[in-house]
């Protein structure tokens, strides 16, 4: 029973740490533009293609394709919010949500042209496969590595927002972007690296996912709503807000899955309903 | 949703649709509102053979615009409006499934289970953000099409509701194949909530509606109880859409879990935003252009539609804001500056 427990908290963790990566640069470019951008998760769909192709095809390593599923997302993410994404900062939400499902579209339909609807197969490297024994608990390799890939990323963010000009640059600007402009603080540079930062790691999400989400066309339609969650939870534009509605996620699914699956994912939308309704702007959101 | 800019303010102004001083309460049919009555009516002889799409066309139409009494004129941006539209679809199907199988009354009752979750569901929607807003709709949304994923005993799960036989409306005119019924039943049911809707839009709630999209803030201080006039126009809504719901239980004596669908509750969202939300007829022409084009070309190719779609939501909403209509408005607003 205890074991049991462990096991799912442990599970539910890895799983959580993977929302955070994938969710945070969406939590911090809407706390920055205030812009809805549902097309997030194509840019993590864009990272596990990367993967998938440069190891079916080139043979090379799961661990080297990882940078290249961060470059590849990022690379897209910089060239879109450049041409397009610009364009709509200022417009309605409403507009916003359009362009982004229309982009989600033309993304889920490219990919499926190219690649077919199918499950992408992946094979993990020995050393992450199995299980490690720890303290007589069995705990899955793949999962443990994962979390401390998100443990490095957190603290490498964390230096990177705090202790860096760049990233007080970023601070200023999701606190009063006008004031910030005043400032002599180029914020238009600020949201296009800060948005290209936030693809690359949807991207490099979507590589150590593979395993865990799994890969297909719709990826970015299914976990929709998991990405979104974690922002409007956590609240838009905070780091930490990010990491704790990702865990509490990541700990809810799994728990309700593995101990009530016959009422399936209702869980899942019944908190977040619970939630938006007790926290309005989220957890860690200030007041709009 | 502040819309706030001079040039919209300016375009608003001399927009004929929404007068700067608006004549109340008695709005005259245009006569290109006459016209698209008109198209209605002789699509019903020129195309016998297409009756059954182009009921489902008008159902959709109807569900269309309720949303865009939510979205066009309150601004409140729903991801989830098929729950009421599964509300509705499933009430008027079950009824029918067990035994009561008049078809107006149905409406009635599939009015009523809609406005009922609308009512339910109003107060966790009409505060927060956008975002929250969002998240919420598409979370209630969500929740209904698990329960009745989950509930096969109830409503037949994945398999669908079967066994909806509906009697004669009025007693005399019989659903049929070939969808003459259903057409001239839907397209009447279509016709009369529209002049509801129409009505509602002019009056002086409507325009307090209007009102709170622009500036929800300034509301309050002139007098206008945003939270009431919300939750009331949501109600609407939601009892609107139940309607278009039963209708499809009862043209097609069938009900699916799709009636809950993501998917719905999005194609809808598109078809107001290509049609041009805020103007009633937008969602109408935009749910015929939509399921015309999906019928035609998902027929080639279902990931060339998808891709397709995509490509043309990202133009309108960059080049072409206010969708068709919103075109059609400038072009006219420019025919005119050109002669004056």
């Amino acid at each position: 029973m205890l074991r049991n427990l462990i096991g799912v908290l442990f599970d539910g963790v890895a799983y959580g740490s993977l929302l955070f990566v994938i969710s945070i640069g969406l939590s911090v470019t809407m706390g920055l533009m205030n812009f809805v951008n549902l097309a997030h998760g194509a840019f993590a769909m864009l990272g596990g293609y990367a993967c998938v192709v440069l190891m079916t095809h080139a043979g090379v390593p799961f661990l080297a394709t990882l940078p290249v599923a961060f470059v590849v997302a990022a690379v897209a993410g910089i060239v879109l919010e450049r041409t397009l994404y610009q364009r709509l900062y200022k417009a309605s939400h409403l507009d916003q949500v359009m362009f982004s499902i229309g982009l989600v579209f033309m993304a889920v339909a490219a990919l499926t042209y190219f690649f077919g609807p199918s499950q992408q197969p992946v094979r993990m490297p020995d050393f992450l496969r199995g299980q490690v024994q720890v303290l007589g608990i069995g705990l899955g390799a793949y999962r443990l590595f994962l979390i401390a890939v998100v443990a490095v990323i957190m603290v490498v963010l964390h230096l990177l927002l705090v202790r860096t000009r760049f990233g007080a640059q970023v601070r200023a600007s999701v606190d009063n972007a006008v004031a910030s402009a005043g400032l002599g603080i180029n914020v238009n540079r600020v949201f296009g690296v800060t948005f290209a930062l936030g693809s690359g790691l949807a991207g490099l999400g979507g590589g150590l996912g593979i395993d865990v989400l799994g890969l297909d066309p719709t990826f970015p339609l299914k976990y929709m709503v998991y990405f979104l969650l974690v922002v409007a939870i956590g609240g838009a534009g905070t780091i930490k807000g990010g990491l704790v509605a990702a865990m509490i996620l990541g700990i809810a699914d799994v728990a309700g899955k593995y101990y009530v699956p016959e009422i399936g994912s209702f869980i899942i939308y019944f908190l977040m309903v619970v939630l938006m309704i007790a926290f309005p702007a989220g957890l860690y959101g200030r007041k709009a | 949703m502040a819309r706030e800019s001079v040039a919209e303010a300016i375009g608003k102004a001399a927009d004929a649709a929404a007068p700067a001083t608006p004549r109340l309460p008695t709005d005259r049919w245009r006569a290109t509102e006459v016209a698209f009555w008109l198209v209605v009516v002789v699509a019903f002889f020129v195309f016998p053979q297409h009756r059954v799409l182009a009921s489902q066309i008008l159902i959709t139409a109807l569900f269309a615009l309720s949303l865009d009494l939510i979205l066009g004129y309150a601004g409140i941006v729903s991801l989830g409006h098929a729950a009421f539209f599964g509300m509705g679809a499933y009430t008027a199907g079950l009824l029918a499934v067990h035994g009561w199988g008049e078809p107006i009354t149905g409406l009635f009752v599939a009015a009523i289970a809609g406005a009922i979750t609308g009512f339910a569901t109003s107060f966790l929607v009409v505060r927060g953000s956008d975002l929250a807003r969002l998240m919420v709709t598409l979370g209630i949304g969500l929740m209904l099409f698990e329960a009745a994923n989950q509930l096969p005993s109830i409503t037949g799960g994945a398999d669908g509701l079967s066994g909806v036989s509906m009697w004669k409306v009025l007693g005399v005119f019989s659903f049929d194949l070939t969808g003459t019924t259903a057409y001239v039943y839907s397209a009447v049911v279509l016709f009369l909530l529209f002049v509801v809707a129409r009505r509602v839009v002019a009056s002086p709630f409507g325009l307090s509606l209007r009102g709170v999209r622009e500036n929800v803030k300034r509301m309050p201080a002139i007098g206008a109880p945003v939270t009431k006039r919300l939750i009331a126009v949501y109600t609407l809504s939601a009892a609107m859409a139940g309607v278009a719901g039963g209708l499809l239980a009862q043209t097609t004596q069938f009900v699916g879990l799709d009636v809950f669908g993501f998917p719905r509750s999005a194609d809808l969202m598109i078809m107001l935003v290509l049609g041009g939300a805020g103007r009633l007829y937008g969602g109408v022409l935009g749910a015929a252009v939509f399921m015309v084009a999906h019928h035609f070309l998902s027929g080639l190719n279902p990931i060339y539609w998808q891709f397709w779609l995509g490509l043309l939501l990202v133009v309108v909403v960059l080049f072409a804001r206010g969708g068709i209509l919103g075109a059609l408005e400038v072009l006219r607003e420019r025919r005119r500056g050109a002669k004056p």
